[in-house]
């Protein structure tokens, strides 16, 4: 029943549960969990409601290597409760955000600098109500601070629930972003924009719709995530081996105003657009039509080149 | 919540010395098992939190079977189900002992 590396190293991130991707993703046998199921740090709220918990609260958390790299990691279960960062679960990313912003550096045995978190996640978890807001905005503060002593944040966004709500600002708020075609981000998902707007606005059952505008490929190119992963385990390591190689844009002031006036300049040139390829059109990609079905590497070909994708205003 | 504890005898120990390992996923018509092995000699404790009242009888003939086809002594194995069929539960518990005793 072992498969071995080779095979899980090119299987589906969005098919993957939280712990198939730690294990596909990281160096082989590197991972050691903090807080694992054993040691049942399970949600208070959610017997109150009579619904099942989950040993891990829907979020691996621990260290490994990538490619050698020590790196800290927290990954979360989309399917357990849409992935939804409740007070246990929150605690534990905001645990290791912590861990990194006190650590003196990645020096041998010591904590390292660097934090995946591999969202997958509706947002805020309804039933724990406060307790899952204070999470998420305690996950942005953490982020902030780690970033300002000088620790890397990625945001891996590519699981069946992908990044919406509290999850979608938790993503904003990191170094970088990497994404898969299946990918999405957002703060308001599609039903809550139709709910609230009317389905002339945003129409969520027309899923073709939702993934060009949501969807990881647009985002890539409108400058919405800084790398692009094919949907492999493999896709998602050398994507963010790539990223890791770039020096991360510091936490300042000046890269807040550069990311305001890199968002107002996106309006001014892609406000009047319907539709993702009118917007794709209007950043001058020829083959706008043919986006949607492209290859993956050809897509990442054209990705690369585009001067709105790619930017240091974050 | 439904808390059902079941102690059973198994014809022997699990080989192997991997000391714990979790399957599955806590959603709808699934379940997420964690085997521990701490209990001693052919023995295994079997723990399981359900949101589904009155399916003690199917719980047991399931595990029942699953001890006469796999002798899971020394574990302890505890779930968190979110619902799931028989044959789901009878074929994770199956997977979980094969993990145990890999290697």
């Amino acid at each position: 029943m072992m498969q071995d590396i080779a095979t899980e190293r090119k299987s589906s991130w969005l098919q993957a549960t939280a712990r198939q991707r730690v294990s596909g993703f990281l160096d082989k046998g590197t991972f050691v969990e903090f807080l694992g199921p054993s040691e049942r740090v399970q949600s208070p709220h959610l017997s109150l409601f009579d619904l099942p918990r989950a040993f891990d609260d829907g979020v691996v958390v621990g260290r490994g290597k990538l490619d050698g790299k020590d790196v800290l990691l927290a990954a979360q279960e989309g399917k357990f409760m849409g992935g939804t960062f409740g007070e246990v679960s929150g605690a534990k990313i905001i645990g290791l955000l912590r861990a990194a912003r006190d650590s003196d550096g990645d020096k041998e045995g010591g904590v390292p600098k660097t934090v995946l978190l591999l969202l997958d996640s509706g947002g805020v978890r309804l039933q724990e109500a406060n307790a899952g807001e204070l999470a998420v905005s305690e996950i942005m503060r953490a982020i902030v601070e780690a970033r300002r002593a000088g620790v890397t944040v990625l945001a891996l966004v590519g699981g069946t629930s992908g990044a919406f709500g509290g999850a979608g600002l938790i993503s904003a708020t990191c170094s970088r972003i990497v994404i898969s075609e299946a990918g999405r981000t957002g703060v308001s998902g599609p039903e809550v924009i139709e709910t609230n707007k009317g389905v002339e606005e945003f129409d969520s059952s027309n899923k073709s719709l939702v993934w060009s505008v949501d969807g990881g490929k647009n985002r890539r190119l409108i400058g919405g995530a800084d790398a692009f992963a094919p949907d492999t385990m493999d896709g998602f390591r050398t994507a963010t081996l790539a990223v890791l190689d770039r020096v991360a844009p510091p936490c300042t002031l000046e890269t807040l105003q550069a990311e305001h006036g890199r968002l107002a300049a996106r309006q001014d040139k892609l406000g009047a657009c319907s539709d993702a390829v009118s917007m794709w059109k209007t950043l001058g990609i020829a083959e706008a039509e043919a986006i949607r079905d492209m290859e993956d590497s050809d897509f990442m070909r054209i990705a690369d080149q585009l001067k709105e994708a790619n930017h240091d205003a974050r | 919540m439904e808390m059902l504890k079941v102690q059973k005898v198994a014809k022997r120990r699990a080989v192997g010395v991997r000391e714990q390992g979790i399957l599955g996923v806590v959603a709808s018509g699934n379940l997420e098992v964690l085997f521990e092995r701490v209990v001693p000699g052919t023995a295994c404790e079997i723990e399981i939190a359900t949101p589904m009242k009155g399916y003690d009888h199917i719980w047991q003939a399931v595990l029942q079977d699953f001890i006469d086809r796999c002798s899971p002594g020394g574990l302890r194995i505890t779930i968190n189900d979110g619902g799931a069929r028989p044959d789901t539960v009878a074929l994770r518990l199956m997977q979980g002992v094969a993990m145990m005793e890999a290697e």
